[in-house]
């Protein structure tokens, strides 16, 4: 008897039983659709934090100076020099100056805009474009000038798109606006990465404090070793402590946070496989009552000279057959419900991370369903193949 | 001429719990082909024994049971499989079909077991019901035919795999006395155009039928010779003077 024809028996059962099939597979179904969809949250997620790097480059390093209770110190000027003195590894550098104050414009504040003092470099490091004006020049940073440039939410949402040449406030300094970047998100949101201002490090230094914090761009990524081995031996030359510094890659929080992501994946993924198992439990469990209740069948069978294989094939498949069409199921479902988590997530909040299954992983869970089919239907199959014929016939 | 059938001292014990009970005590026949035997005996008598022996669905405790010729006490459980695939027809009183399956998926199992063509044993299972006289009805399920029918249908897939013998047993016994003659009308005409067929009843008047009884009691055979001898149908300690 070939497989084809064990297979054509099997689904002659599933499909004359439906309602009890459906119950036998509902443990593999919300197994793999929850598998599916956490597997496909999980890449979602890593593709998110992957592109939210990517915009500032994984090319970059942070250098975090905390020169307070040290007697030595470190200002812009000594780091562009460090970086100067490597330049065989370390190419750009901007410092960074968190401004507190907000954003005034006319009589309105505006509370969400994140302010940051820059040098000239940093849109190129930032990869930030710069659609209409100028962007900040070295000559700002040496005048100090009183200049801005600003996203394109404060441009559409406060000026009506005609930013160049007014004028704002920030802690409460007046700033001309001499740029305006072009537009990151898909729609310019209040609080999102298109409602941002930039202004000249120098000038924000001077509302701020000094600069602290540095964003350092390599020649190449294959340098992150090096130049990080660099810059600390620079800096502990220069503060006689590892305790007043800190060096980060973005490579590396990107590492960090996507080994993150894996275990949390991980653990999901686990409770899912306990479902499945559970799944699997519940298909032996059904084939064992389904083994009793066909017992005269058996019997019919083997005194017609089906050999305890022939039986054995039979039982295994259609435990293998249910449990594959619930893994099919279960994708499908799996498929339904990340698009509907990937519109739900993009509704309730600003951020779209893309839930979606990948290929390998939709494999996988089929695999694994056929694979606890004929597990779990092995035992239940045996049980049948070995019935004895006799007994079987005169079984009510 | 060999035997088809042939019994040679055979015994059958099954052990319940403590005590043995002898289900066959050295029962020794033969079986030529093309006949039509009659075994008889009432419940207990050994004939349900008897019928699963010759049937390959058990084998001798003792004594040897030759099936063409073959030891079917040697063989082992998949050799036994196909000796009832190949060489064995089987009609049930219950008639044992498959409620699932039409009729032609029901005649074909056999064939299905053998590893016959999809495509053949559809031409060969439709042919037998043609035989019985149910070849219109090959979609219908079991079921939705009347009992004289359904026993039609498993002599159908009795007679597809042309075995060696048809054992049927009580093939009559869950029907009415005209379908019942009916069926038994089959049995003969089987016989007649060649066939050997094996018959285990209860019922002397179904007995009487066949040309040769073996009549059994206690495991044991208590007359074995023509169903027109006087003797065929009555037990000795019944003619000795008590009643049936």
């Amino acid at each position: 008897m070939k497989l084809t024809e064990s297979l054509a028996l099997a689904l002659k059962n599933i499909v004359s039983s439906k309602v009890r099939t459906l119950l036998t597979m509902l443990g593999i179904i919300i197994g793999v659709a929850a598998a599916i969809v956490i597997v496909g949250l999980g890449n979602g997620l890593e593709q998110y934090v992957t592109d939210s790097f990517s915009d500032l480059g994984t090319n970059t390093l942070t250098v975090t100076v905390m020169s307070r209770g040290s007697t030595r110190s470190l200002d812009a000027e000594d780091m562009y020099e460090l970086v100067e003195e490597n330049s065989q590894y370390l190419d750009l550098c901007s410092p960074t100056v968190p401004m507190m104050g907000y954003v005034k414009i006319g009589s309105e504040t505006v509370d969400s805009t994140t302010s940051q003092g820059v040098s000239e470099d940093y849109f190129a490091i930032a990869g930030l474009e710069v659609a209409s004006g100028r962007g900040l020049q070295y000559s700002d940073m040496a005048t100090r000038s009183k200049v801005c440039v600003i996203g394109a939410y404060l441009n559409q949402a406060y000026f009506g798109g005609n930013a160049v040449g007014e004028t704002l406030r920030v802690g409460g300094q007046s700033l001309t606006v001499v740029g305006v970047l072009a537009q990151q998100g898909d729609t310019p949101e209040e609080g999102g990465s298109d409602d941002c201002l930039y202004l000249p490090y120098t000038t924000a230094e001077r509302i701020s404090g000094e600069a602290s914090s540095y964003t350092i761009t390599m020649q190449s990524e294959d340098y992150i070793d090096q130049s990080v081995a660099a810059l600390e031996a620079a800096l502990y030359e220069v503060f006689q402590s590892d305790s007043y510094y800190t060096v980060t890659s973005m490579a590396e929080m990107l590492e960090t946070m996507t080994s993150m992501i894996n275990i949390l994946v991980g653990v999901l993924a686990g409770i899912a496989a306990i479902s499945l198992v559970v799944g699997g439990i519940g298909i032996m469990n059904i084939m064992l009552v389904s083994v009793t209740e066909r017992t005269r069948e058996i019997g019919i069978r083997k005194s017609l000279g089906a050999k305890e294989r022939y039986i054995m094939q039979q039982f295994v498949i259609e435990a293998a057959a249910t449990s594959a069409l619930g893994g099919i199921i279960g994708i499908l479902f799996g498929d339904g419900l990340s698009a509907v988590a990937t519109t739900v997530i993009a509704r309730i909040s600003e951020e779209s991370i893309t839930v979606a299954p990948t290929l390998g992983a939709v494999a996988l869970a089929f695999g694994i369903s056929v694979g606890i089919g004929i597990l779990f239907g092995y035992l239940p199959a045996k049980k049948a193949a070995r019935l004895n014929p006799i007994d079987a016939l005169h079984y009510d | 001429m060999n035997p088809l059938i042939e019994f040679q001292q055979v015994c059958k014990y099954y052990q319940m719990g403590e005590t043995t009970v002898v289900a066959a005590d050295h029962i020794s026949f033969q079986i030529y082909k093309g006949e039509l035997v009659a075994i008889v005996g009432s419940s207990g008598s050994g004939k349900s024994t008897c019928m699963n022996i010759i049937g390959c669905l058990d084998v001798p405790t003792q004594g040897t049971y030759l099936l063409k010729g073959q030891d079917v006490g040697q063989m082992n459980k998949n050799q036994l499989a196909e000796v009832r695939n190949q060489l064995l027809g089987f009609i049930f009183q219950q008639y044992n079909l498959l409620p699932k399956l039409n009729l032609v998926e029901n005649v074909e199992i056999p064939l299905m077991y053998a590893g016959v063509s999809k495509r053949e044993r559809r031409e060969r299972a439709r042919a037998a019901l043609e035989e019985v006289g149910l070849g219109e009805k090959w979609r219908h399920k079991p079921m939705e035919l009347s009992g004289g029918q359904q026993q039609r249908v498993s002599i159908a897939r009795a007679l597809v795999g042309h075995p060696a013998v048809i054992l049927a047993d009580e093939p009559t016994g869950a029907l009415d006395s005209r379908t019942g003659r009916e069926v038994l009308g089959m049995l003969q005409d089987l016989h007649r155009q060649g066939h050997t067929v094996v018959l285990i009843t209860h019922d002397n008047s179904i007995a009487v039928q066949a040309q040769r009884i073996i009549r059994l009691e206690d495991g044991q055979v208590v007359y074995d010779g023509p169903s027109n001898a006087p003797e065929a149908v009555v037990t000795p300690r019944a003619a000795g003077g008590g009643s049936l």
